[in-house]
């Protein structure tokens, strides 16, 4: 099981519901975010280009963030889901000098926090919540190694790219072209 | 050596030796003075401690894109002047030059002074510090933050035996000394463990020495090589660089040689101590601090020259940032005021005396933990995938008054060591001094003069 997220930067309007949907599904405190929006402008005028993007843990195949952690709270979880155990978690914030993605951030409860892929949800048949409450619809999630979950069918159909691949990181978080 | 000195003169000789040394043993009323004032300074600064704890991290001003602040830039200034220890001792002992004798148990008492301090630093940083027995629980090799906890444990050990052995037959000198009180001198006696200064005695404790100065050497060049791994093994701007550890290692010694000669000139001062600590020794840590300044100068001519003339995206952003920037006027005055002006400076000898090169040093150590700052800060406001239109306040760090307080402590920390550290044993080696002198079987002479 290889779980992956796919998320169209043509359909995206930069709502941020699904950092909404996040903070309340996840109890995220106030001043953090797991996910968020960004728009990036390319180009100089009257040639100019937006893409927006809702980005989060790319939960990376190879991830810098678990590689460093000096206790083992940062690890690989079923379906390649990169999670934190919070109570094994001493906050020394390698990790979070190490994420390429800057994906992480530290509680004010001393460890350090990111998205799961809303695996609590995921476990019971159902979608991570900036999934299921996207308006556009513009988000999908799955397993890669089922090929008729909804990412594995959009990523055949679309041309997608990935964020920073010369970081090596294999990240599992695809975005539409 | 002079071995045809008179037995008398090489009684008056110890005499004096051990008078001057002994002298400054024990609790005055400037030690009182000056240690009421730290341990109240201490406590003061402890209580920002327990506004951290009670309230968490947060109280200090590290945020999303600046996790790694004020403390860790200290933490990596406190393991910096740590190695001062492993640069007297091992690098210019092993190599044998003679002048370092007076200097380097004090070398030796800063090193063990900042290492301790720079664990209960990184501490400071930890958002769980109740969890620090989880790196040894559960510690996984593969982390470098398990690296740098081994490597700085170790090198405390280590400094610690460097301080101990040749403590050895000075503690069985002074241990029947009548200016001392009766409860130190019983310790001095079990601490001497049997000492007789016999000559198997001294060769064991060549010996000795001589495999932890070997010893110290992997260890002192790994805890700060380590240090700088925590940031060289990430990908971000300014850190992504294969030189960082010599970088860091040849930036250390130009810390711990500043903060050496500060720490003499004082000891020089107070303790009376001008017989040997002499202008000499001033003038020779000079040209050491030109020397190891001048490396540190080639490998901040290699950090800056090479990415700056290549110029790539995101290393643009940082590096203008730090030459242009608004981190530019801490940039240049470091460079000019911690390292080029100093390093001009004291190529002449008349800037090589002790009260010039002092201040001088002064210079150099305040604009070392700058320096660090310079590195740890305004590469985490630079992140890999940089984003548009974000707030000011997410991306500027302001340290706040909680965490500046902390810092303070650990400053108070480590001066408290020293202090401590120099009040209880005797702060230049008497029996080397002594050997130096002509002066052989110092145990011998001393014993039978309280006799």
């Amino acid at each position: 099981m290889r779980y992956a997220m796919a998320i169209d930067t043509k359909k995206c309007v930069g709502c941020s519901d699904c950092v909404v949907a996040c903070q309340t599904e996840n109890d995220v405190p106030i001043g953090y975010c797991r996910d968020w929006v960004v728009e990036v402008t390319d180009g100089t005028y009257p040639q100019l280009e937006t893409e927006i993007r809702s980005e989060r843990c790319n939960h990376c195949d190879n991830s810098p963030c678990v590689r460093c952690c000096p206790t083992g709270a940062s690890h690989y979880a079923e379906g390649g889901i990169v999670l934190v155990t919070k109570n094994e978690c001493i906050g020394c914030g390698a990790c979070i000098q190490s994420c390429p993605y800057d994906a992480r951030y530290t509680h004010p409860d001393g460890y350090v926090d990111k998205c799961t892929f809303c695996m609590h949800r995921v476990k019971k048949g159902m979608e991570p919540a900036c999934v299921a409450v996207c308006p556009t619809k513009c988000m999908y999630f799955g397993d890669l190694d089922d090929p008729n979950s909804p990412v594995s069918k959009i990523l055949k159909t679309r041309k997608f790219k990935v964020l920073a691949p010369e970081a090596g990181t294999k990240p599992n978080v695809y975005y539409l072209i | 050596m002079d071995s045809t000195l008179p037995v008398d003169a090489q009684k008056s000789a110890l005499k004096k030796i051990i008078d001057d040394v002994a002298r400054n043993i024990g609790i005055n009323k400037k030690f009182h003075a000056w240690m009421g004032f730290l341990t109240l300074l201490l406590f003061v600064c402890l209580y920002a401690y327990y506004i951290q704890l009670r309230d968490g991290l947060g109280v200090a001003g590290i945020r999303d894109y600046v996790s790694w602040g004020m403390y860790i830039a200290n933490f990596v200034f406190f393991v910096a002047s740590s190695l001062i220890g492993m640069l007297i001792t091992a690098v210019l002992g092993l190599s044998g030059v003679k002048w370092i004798t007076p200097v380097a148990r004090i070398a030796e008492i800063i090193a063990i002074g900042f290492a301790a301090v720079a664990g209960l630093v990184i501490v400071s940083d930890m958002g769980r510090p109740e969890r620090l027995v989880y790196v040894f629980i559960y510690g996984r090799i593969q982390s470098p933050i398990l690296w740098d906890v081994t490597v700085v444990t170790t090198y405390v050990l280590i400094s610690l035996i460097l301080l101990y052995l040749p403590l050895i037959p000075d503690l069985k000198i002074l241990s029947r000394n009548p200016m001392l009180p009766k409860w130190l001198q019983k310790t001095y006696e079990l601490l001497s463990i049997n000492w007789k200064g016999t000559n198997e005695q001294y060769q064991l404790l060549h010996k000795a020495i001589k495999i932890m100065s070997v010893l110290i050497v992997p260890v002192a060049l790994a805890i700060h090589t380590v240090t700088s791994w925590l940031f060289a093994s990430t990908s971000r701007v300014g850190w992504d660089s294969t030189i960082f550890g010599p970088y860091f290692v040849t930036g250390a010694f130009v810390a711990g040689t500043a903060f050496l000669i500060i720490a003499m000139y004082f000891f020089r001062k107070n303790y009376k101590l001008h017989d040997y600590l002499t202008d000499f020794h001033f003038d020779k840590l000079g040209k050491l601090l030109v020397l190891v300044s001048l490396v540190y100068l080639y490998f901040n001519i290699n950090e800056f020259l090479v990415p700056a003339y290549k110029l790539k995206a995101h290393d643009a952003v940082h590096l203008k940032a730090l030459f242009s920037g608004h981190h530019a006027p801490m940039f240049w005055s470091v460079q000019l005021f911690g390292l080029l002006i100093p390093i001009v400076l004291m190529l002449f000898k008349k800037f090589r005396k002790p009260l010039p090169l002092m201040l001088i040093s002064l210079f150099v150590v305040i604009g070392s933990w700058f320096k660090r700052y310079l590195i740890v800060v305004p590469t985490q406001e630079h992140p890999f995938l940089p984003i548009q239109n974000v707030p000011e306040n997410f991306k500027l760090y302001q340290p706040t008054l909680i965490e500046t307080a902390i810092t303070v402590a650990s400053f108070v920390l480590v001066l408290m060591i020293i202090t401590v550290l120099s009040k209880a044993f005797p702060i230049i080696t008497i029996w080397e001094t002594a050997h130096e002198k002509g002066i052989h079987e110092p145990e011998k002479l001393s014993i039978d003069k309280a006799e």
